[in-house]
């Protein structure tokens, strides 16, 4: 029962419903700078500006032009990739985002990875061993998973492993002094340094990363487990599961094929749920660990009110997090082929 | 009158009903009393039919108390600073020990509670205010204002939510109230939702017709007939949202928005106290961020029973 063209449709139908969402986003992230009170103008020229000098850059900007308009330009800029330019550097906000970006994702897709790997697991032993010790286990990590904050996390782990024990490495950044990025190639420093064949870097930025992942991964790991666990009770109660155990299907073959599968469904959902919480969270470790990232980069921007930066650190997270989307809902369609999606 | 002089049975039913009043009058504190004991004892079979519930329970009234008697317990001035006693760890003197400015940590900490509870729940209340209103006419006219409604919403949800309220407060101005107005604007498409469910699946229900046959208007009938009934899965909504209410507001002074030194808060607090983490003193960010943790956990937990008792199929 397959229909590959079908499929292509779907993908299609998908991509063509995520444009109106993207102009949504555009639309939002240039009313927050433009529509709200406040005046822009004041923002990029800075704490120390005079009424002449807003007043010129108001003109510079294009801010006395009519709302439309400004709003067209704005799609100009946005199509050429340009995002205006920081106070506090000079630099380009779309060059430094581009520059930056490589170190948030290598830390948020390490940490996804670490909280699925334990996360899937030990939500589908919950469900399979309802009321048994490993259900309670599931419990209160859950539990305590949601309410822990990210940036006390990270820093009781700061304590602990690096204080006290001494294992890990200070907590400033993907590398030691020590060692120099490998060749940029992806600049994600595991795999460019694998690339390189240095392995004493791939391990000094592995164990730089450790500290912050498992600090980002304790917080994703709470939804995945609870969603894995309700959405594989739901399934093994159901009829077709009984079926196949009444059929002498082996406990493998009936967890994993059958009803894994089928759970896997609502769980790819709340992994888009996850997604928006990692990136906010994202800034929050970064902080803490003062990773060179896109979260560090908006932090430093909002507190000297660098408002080019902060809007497109905004918008640029806002796509990163609609493309992620856009992969699980086409990811979906593979593991789940009755689906129609647009329906 | 006349009724009762033309008609046996009335006659009988105001009787009876006479009679019933006066032993109501002769037994009514005691009724009462039972009344109120019966309440009583249904709460505390809830609580107590599950132990996490009632530490839940416990923990919240702690909180309450705390928000509100704070200024009047706290061992300190939590403003005042003290060079000699500077950065000393937890002691007989000071519970919690003291930050790098001599002030005490415990004091700071009780004190911050009332100004971290009352950002969330202003916050909590804006969006189910608001939330509710959106959803609750988008489902019940539906139409373009549903449409355009559903569309906000979706913008909203479109942003990872955490730095879209970076956003809003970077764009409205670096202060509490603003800090309040982003976790509410993030807020609100979780009560949106849940009320535009809510009232959409009674839209067409049989008291509903009942309701506008005998001549209600459509805002009567949204407003005393439906909406009544969205409360219970809106109020678990709201409990599991505070606790991520508390977080937000928490993260958002964690990077140094909103509020600002000296003011005592749980997240500027842990902020502050990082920069002492490397160096071994711990008591500065640890007991703030367990107030936190503590206070997110209860309201989880709490959300967590309300849930049980409004709906048990959604248990998880």
């Amino acid at each position: 029962m397959m229909y590959p063209q079908s499929r292509v449709g779907t993908v299609v139908r998908r991509l063509g419903q995520a444009l109106p969402v993207l102009f949504g986003v555009i639309l939002a992230t240039f009313v927050l700078t433009r529509a709200l009170p406040g005046d822009p103008a004041a923002f990029f020229a800075g704490p120390a500006a005079d009424e002449k000098s807003i007043a010129e850059i108001r003109k510079a900007l294009g801010l006395d032009r009519p709302l439309p308009e400004q709003f067209l330009v704005y799609l100009r800029d946005l199509s050429r990739g340009e995002l205006g330019t920081s106070i506090s550097t000079g630099q380009p906000v779309s060059e430094e985002l581009i520059r930056r970006l490589p170190a948030s994702l290598e830390l948020t897709f390490l940490a996804l990875l670490i909280s699925m790997i334990i996360a899937v697991p030990l939500g589908i032993l919950a469900a399979i061993n309802p009321g048994k010790l490993i259900d309670h286990i599931c419990r209160i990590l859950t539990t305590a998973g949601v309410s822990l904050p990210t940036f006390f996390t990270g820093l009781g782990l700061v304590f602990i492993f690096y204080y006290i024990l001494g294992w890990a490495p200070a907590p400033l950044g993907r590398l030691d002094f020590a060692y120099l990025p490998p060749p940029h190639v992806t600049g994600f420093y595991l795999i460019d340094g694998a690339f390189a064949a240095e392995w004493d870097t791939v391990y000094a930025a592995l164990s730089q990363l450790m500290l912050p992942c498992v600090t980002l991964a304790l917080f994703t790991l709470a939804p995945i487990a609870r969603m894995t666990r309700a959405s594989m009770i739901q399934v093994l109660s159901s009829d077709f599961i009984r079926t196949a155990r009444a059929a002498g299907l082996t406990n493998y073959t009936v967890l994993i094929k059958y009803a894994f599968r089928n759970a896997l469904l609502p769980l790819v959902t709340t992994l888009g749920m996850v997604f928006s919480f990692t990136l906010g969270a994202n800034v929050l470790v970064e902080k803490v660990f003062a990773w060179p990232g896109i979260g560090s980069y908006a932090v430093e921007a909002l507190v000297v009110a660098d408002y080019a930066a902060v809007q497109g650190f905004v918008l640029s997270m806002a796509i990163i997090f609609l493309i992620l989307n856009l992969i699980i809902d086409i990811l979906y369609t593979f593991i789940d082929p009755r689906i129609e999606l647009g329906n | 009158m006349t009724v009762i002089i033309n008609s046996k049975p009335a006659i009988k039913e105001v009787v009876a009903d006479l009679e019933s009043r006066s032993a109501s009058e002769t037994t009514g504190s005691s009724r009462i009393a039972h009344s109120i004991r019966k309440q009583g004892s249904y709460i505390w079979y809830i609580l107590s039919s599950n132990s996490v519930s009632l530490i839940a329970f416990t923990l919240f009234i702690l909180l309450v108390l705390l928000a509100i008697l704070g200024p009047l317990i706290v061992p300190y001035n939590p403003l005042a600073t003290s060079a000699v006693d500077a950065l000393k760890s937890p002691s007989w003197s000071h519970w919690f020990g003291t930050d790098q400015l001599g002030r005490d940590v415990l004091s700071r900490v009780i004190i911050a509670t009332r100004l971290d509870l009352l950002i969330s729940v202003t916050a909590v209340a804006i969006s189910f205010v608001f939330g509710s209103l959106i959803g609750a006419v988008a489902g019940y006219f539906g139409g373009w204002f549903d449409k355009v409604s559903g569309r906000f919403i979706d913008t909203i949800m479109a942003f990872p939510l955490f730095v879209l309220a970076m956003g809003i407060v970077a764009a409205l101005g670096n202060t509490v109230e603003n800090i309040v107005y982003a976790t509410a604007i993030i807020n609100l498409p979780f009560y949106a939702r849940v009320a535009r469910a809510e009232v959409n699946i009674r839209r067409d229900a049989g008291f509903v017709h009942a309701a506008k046959l005998s001549g209600n208007s459509d805002f009567r009938v949204l407003a005393f007939h439906i909406y009544p009934n969205t409360l219970p899965p809106m109020m678990v909504q709201a409990s599991l949202n505070m606790g991520w209410a508390i977080l937000n507001a928490a993260g958002l002074s964690f990077i140094g928005l909103g509020v600002r030194p000296p003011t005592a808060e749980w997240g500027i607090m842990v902020a502050e106290g990082a920069n002492f983490i490397v160096s071994g003193e711990w008591w500065l960010a640890f007991f703030p961020g367990i107030a936190l943790m503590l206070a997110v956990f209860t309201f989880n937990l709490l959300g967590d029973c309300l849930r049980d008792i409004v709906d048990p199929r959604q248990r998880t």
